[in-house]
């Protein structure tokens, strides 16, 4: 069963067997999308009719390439900023949630902490169409009584970039807040001893120790937001996000540029991962 | 800190952040969410109260078929990948050294932050009647016209299966590792048979990690659009299509109000009974 | 000798319980005063009290004449050296032991004097840029009293420091925490569960139990005189025997051993006895103690402080006796009977 109980060969067959036809399944999807991005068809489909990076590169009346698809570069683009925003707010916030949550006690401490542990069972539906109404309702409120016309208030850029930052700071609370629990509460007193005043103490003192679960959780946060649809589709204005951008083009026009763009993701995840295995090694 | 005196600053700098973002970005909104489902457009624009959108979705079979039918696919689909993923979590900590089992840990975790559509589009490249299977399957001989897979209740299944198992597969791993290999050792000095060490010893002590698993994979699969709506066929019936279709399409966002307050209540509940059963707290889903 | 603080009434009540209970006591400028107790006696949080971690539920902490209910830690003259030690690990020796003065703002030139000066009183100099993973135990001691003791408090609290260290190791930072007192003149309290800790190193010593303090007096005489059957108990070793009754000047033991004590004028209920006041086949001269006979039952050898164990003949209650390292018991074995004295006030009766 495990390693130093014996099993019969048969059983030890059968159970890694299993385990590749497992990591099959999860790889045959990256990469049909990998081979099929340089393959030159103009169908996302096999045969396979010879190797091309005109997927990537081509400028045709035939073929758009991903670097000449102003489009899908546009919306990589606005993928990278919501996501670089929506990482930077949850990081700020989540950081704060996981302090007060780990160090203090007041009042209502438990309501707060289940509100602030809710997106991870609401659906991402959900915290769309609500914010989309709440937003909606505040904003034909606020042009009603006051004349105001607030831009953000209806679906677009920030309203996204809020969207997803209601359930991304759950996630740096939890990272952050997992890495809080390991802290020795002493060091803080410590630095209050030595007289430092409560945000020195938590300045010098817990953001350096918790730094490396600050920098993986910010990781995250840009993460799920790069990828994040459910949520984003509702608050969307006129600048798609890479996977809004990507589903109207699967629904309508899938071409292999598709692949190009995909494959790109890919990799670029799988570097990323990469080193966060590198740097984990580093350490023990 | 128990010498409250000084300290104030600090937590009302902490606390206001975390107000502002709970408050603002998921009470209201749900609040609203309650109201609106009970509002709709009197003739002359303004909201009137209105049981209507409720009674439209009791009144009208496909949409509670649908809701049923969600419901009981995203508790298929959950079951489905604990039966998948267990053996799997249970290889890569427990089986295989750790050299390989971190490599194979970190190509768990790739799919999982590519996102969805990407995954779900590499998938509908395989299903499809001119896909990499069929071809496949037709260029060694083994079928001679291609079988119906993409546009079907089988390849939406497969895409929420896939969209959603690596959630189970991470707490579980988390809790297995800190599982004792002198425990099982034990069980099996003693005289237990595999199965028994299995049910009797390994499932009760990872069910934590499979409930806060279950309940990821849940909330992933009830409230999923990508899946159904690109891998499922015409005729299935995904109760968040509904909700999408009310929001975006036919624009009656008091009656998208109430589908998704629906399933939201569904969802909660189940989650809800999930825990009792398992005696669990929501923060452990969180760790 | 001038009180650099005075704690009056001190009780902290907890929601269960009450963790001090009216404590009063002062400490002398300069002084190393310890608190001895077992551990949940409360002393943690007295020194937390001292130190403004927890507010005192009723009483007084003063000073150097200065009363500070309701002053946060970082304004108080006293600093705290750690059980964890909780140096800083994402710091070198150096910016451990410089952190308070930055906080202070001092100027870069004063931080760099008083550092090096405070590193090379404790025999640290050449370790400024050395990670503190990187020191041994008693150098990450060093550190700790560094860092607090380069902030010149009035008071430095000491909160069972030695506690992590090994043995040998504990034995030897005992002297050398003590040179260091003496030589920085700053008044130290040191707060342990190790009796032995407490009565080398200190001035004074107070024994607390169950929240208050049983004795407050220097190490010699809270060993030769204790006051309460708890502090005869609690330090140094001895020999625990219920009493039943009294009879004049005669004591008996639950076990019905039935001793000689002059001069008591009540009904004692305990009666402790220290191995070494035990005087094995005591000389016909020696007058006012009590004489009785015991059989060897097992030597304990441990070097100089070797004992035997021995059951009294007339009613079998078991003691430890020391065993003096001279030839004269060198022969000394199992079953053997020997006479034993013990001077009437070495009997401590409560």
């Amino acid at each position: 069963m495990i390693r130093s109980l014996p099993n019969s060969p048969l059983y030890k067959y059968t159970y890694r067997f299993y385990v590749i036809c497992f990591f099959l399944f999860l790889v045959m999807p990256l990469i049909a999308i990998a081979v099929l991005a340089f393959n030159d068809s103009n169908f996302v489909a096999l045969p396979w009719k010879g190797f091309t990076l005109d997927w990537f590169f081509a400028n045709t009346d035939e073929r758009t390439g991903l670097l000449a698809d102003d489009g899908l570069i546009q919306s990589l683009l606005i993928s990278i900023k919501t996501a670089f925003y929506v990482a930077t707010l949850s990081t700020v916030v989540g950081i704060a949630a996981a302090l007060l949550f780990e160090e203090e006690k007041f009042r209502f401490k438990g309501l707060l902490y289940f509100l602030a542990l809710s997106p991870l069972v609401i659906p991402g539906v959900i915290l769309g169409i609500s914010i989309l109404l709440t937003s909606t309702m505040a904003g034909s409120y606020l042009e009603e009584h006051f004349g105001w016309e607030v831009e953000f208030l209806s679906p677009s850029f920030w309203l996204v970039v809020l969207g997803q930052f209601s359930f991304g700071a759950t996630y740096v609370m939890l990272l952050v807040g997992a890495r809080l629990k390991k802290f020795d509460r002493t060091l803080e007193e410590a630095a209050l001893s030595l007289k430092a005043t409560r945000l020195q103490s938590i300045w010098y003192i817990t953001i350096p120790f918790l730094r490396p679960a600050i920098i993986g959780a910010f990781v995250v946060a840009f993460l799920i937001s790069f990828s994040n649809f459910n949520t984003t589709i509702f608050l969307i204005g006129s600048d798609p996000t890479l996977p809004v951008d990507l589903y109207s083009r699967i629904k309508f026009s899938s071409t292999p540029v598709l692949n190009a763009v995909s494959f790109l993701i890919v990799v670029f995840i799988t570097i990323t991962a990469l080193i966060s295995l590198f740097i984990n090694r580093e350490k023990k | 800190m128990e010498n409250k005196k000084g300290f104030n600053i600090t937590f009302y700098l902490l606390i206001l952040p975390v107000l502002l973002w709970l408050i603002v970005l998921i009470v209201l909104p749900h609040l609203d969410l309650l109201i609106s489902s009970f509002q709709a457009d009197s003739d002359s624009g303004a909201k009137i109260f209105t049981l209507e959108n409720y009674t439209a979705f009791f009144k009208s079979k496909i949409y509670w078929l649908t809701f049923i039918n969600t419901a009981a696919y995203a508790i298929g689909i959950t079951i489905l990948a604990f039966i998948v993923t267990f053996p799997v979590a249970f290889y890569l900590t427990k089986v295989i050294s750790k050299k390989y089992a971190s490599f194979l840990a970190l190509l768990l975790l790739i799919p999982l932050w590519v996102g969805e559509l990407v995954t779900v589009y590499g998938w509908m490249i395989l299903l499809g009647d001119h896909g990499v299977i069929n071809e496949f399957l037709l260029y060694i001989g083994l079928i001679d016209k291609p079988i119906n897979m993409l546009y079907t209740n089988f390849s939406m299944s497969i895409g929420l299966l896939y969209i959603s198992m690596l959630f189970m597969v991470v707490p579980v791993m988390s809790t297995l590792e800190s599982l004792d290999d002198s425990l099982i050792e034990a069980a099996s000095d003693l005289g237990a048979t595999k199965w028994t060490i299995f049910t009797k010893i390994i499932i009760p002590y990872s069910m934590p990690g499979i409930t806060s698993g279950g309940i990821i994979v849940f909330m992933l699969v009830i409230g999923d659009y990508v899946a159904p709506d690109i891998l499922g066929g015409k005729s299935s019936l995904w109760f968040t299509e509904q909700i999408y279709n009310e929001f975006l399409s036919t624009f009656n966002w008091g009656e998208g109000a109430a589908f998704g307050f629906l399933l939201l209540m569904i969802s909660s509940s189940i989650i809800w009974l999930a825990l009792k059963l398992t005696g669990q707290k929501l923060e452990r889903v969180g760790s | 000798m001038s009180k650099i603080l005075e704690i009056k009434n001190l009780t902290k009540e907890f929601k269960e319980f009450t963790a001090v209970k009216n404590v009063t006591f002062d400490v002398d400028e300069g002084g190393f005063f310890s608190i001895l107790g077992p551990s949940g006696c409360g002393k943690t949080t007295l020194l937390r009290m001292i130190s403004g971690f927890i507010k005192e539920s009723k009483g007084e902490i003063i000073i150097r004449n200065e009363s500070m209910s309701g002053i946060p830690p970082e304004k108080r003259p006293v600093n705290i050296v750690f059980q964890s030690l909780a140096l800083f690990p994402m710091m070198n020796v150096r910016e451990n032991v410089a952190f308070g003065l930055k906080r202070q703002k001092l100027s870069k030139s004063e931080i760099d004097d008083r550092v090096s000066d405070m590193l090379s009183r404790v025999s640290l100099q050449g370790f400024e840029k050395k990670k503190v993973t990187e020191l041994s135990g008693g150098q990450r001691q060093r550190v700790a009293i560094a860092r607090s003791l380069v902030m010149k408090p009035s008071i430095l609290l000491l909160d069972e420091p030695l506690g992590a260290l090994d043995r040998k190791l504990r034995e030897h930072m005992k002297i050398e925490l003590k040179l260091l007192q003496k030589e920085l003149g700053t008044t130290f309290i040191y707060i342990t569960h190790d009796q032995s800790e407490a009565l080398v190193m200190s001035d004074k010593v107070a024994v607390m139990n169950k929240g208050h303090f049983e004795q407050i007096d220097t190490p010699r005489n809270l060993y030769k005189n204790p006051k309460t059957a708890f502090v005869a108990g609690f330090v140094g070793e001895s020999n625990r025997l219920e009493l039943k009754s009294r009879d004049g000047d005669f004591i008996t033991t639950k076990d019905g051993w039935k001793l000689e004590k002059k001069g008591l004028d009540f009904d004692p209920e305990v009666l402790y006895i220290r191995p070494e006041a035990l005087i094995l086949a005591p000389t016909e001269d020696l007058i006012d103690i009590s004489r009785f006979h015991v059989k060897i039952r097992t030597i304990l050898f441990d070097g100089s402080n070797t004992k035997v164990s021995a059951i009294e003949s007339t009613s079998g209650a078991e003691i430890l006796i020391s065993l003096p390292q001279n030839a004269k018991f060198e022969n000394l074995k199992e079953g053997d009977t020997v006479e034993v004295g013990i001077n009437y006030d070495d009997l401590k009766c409560y």
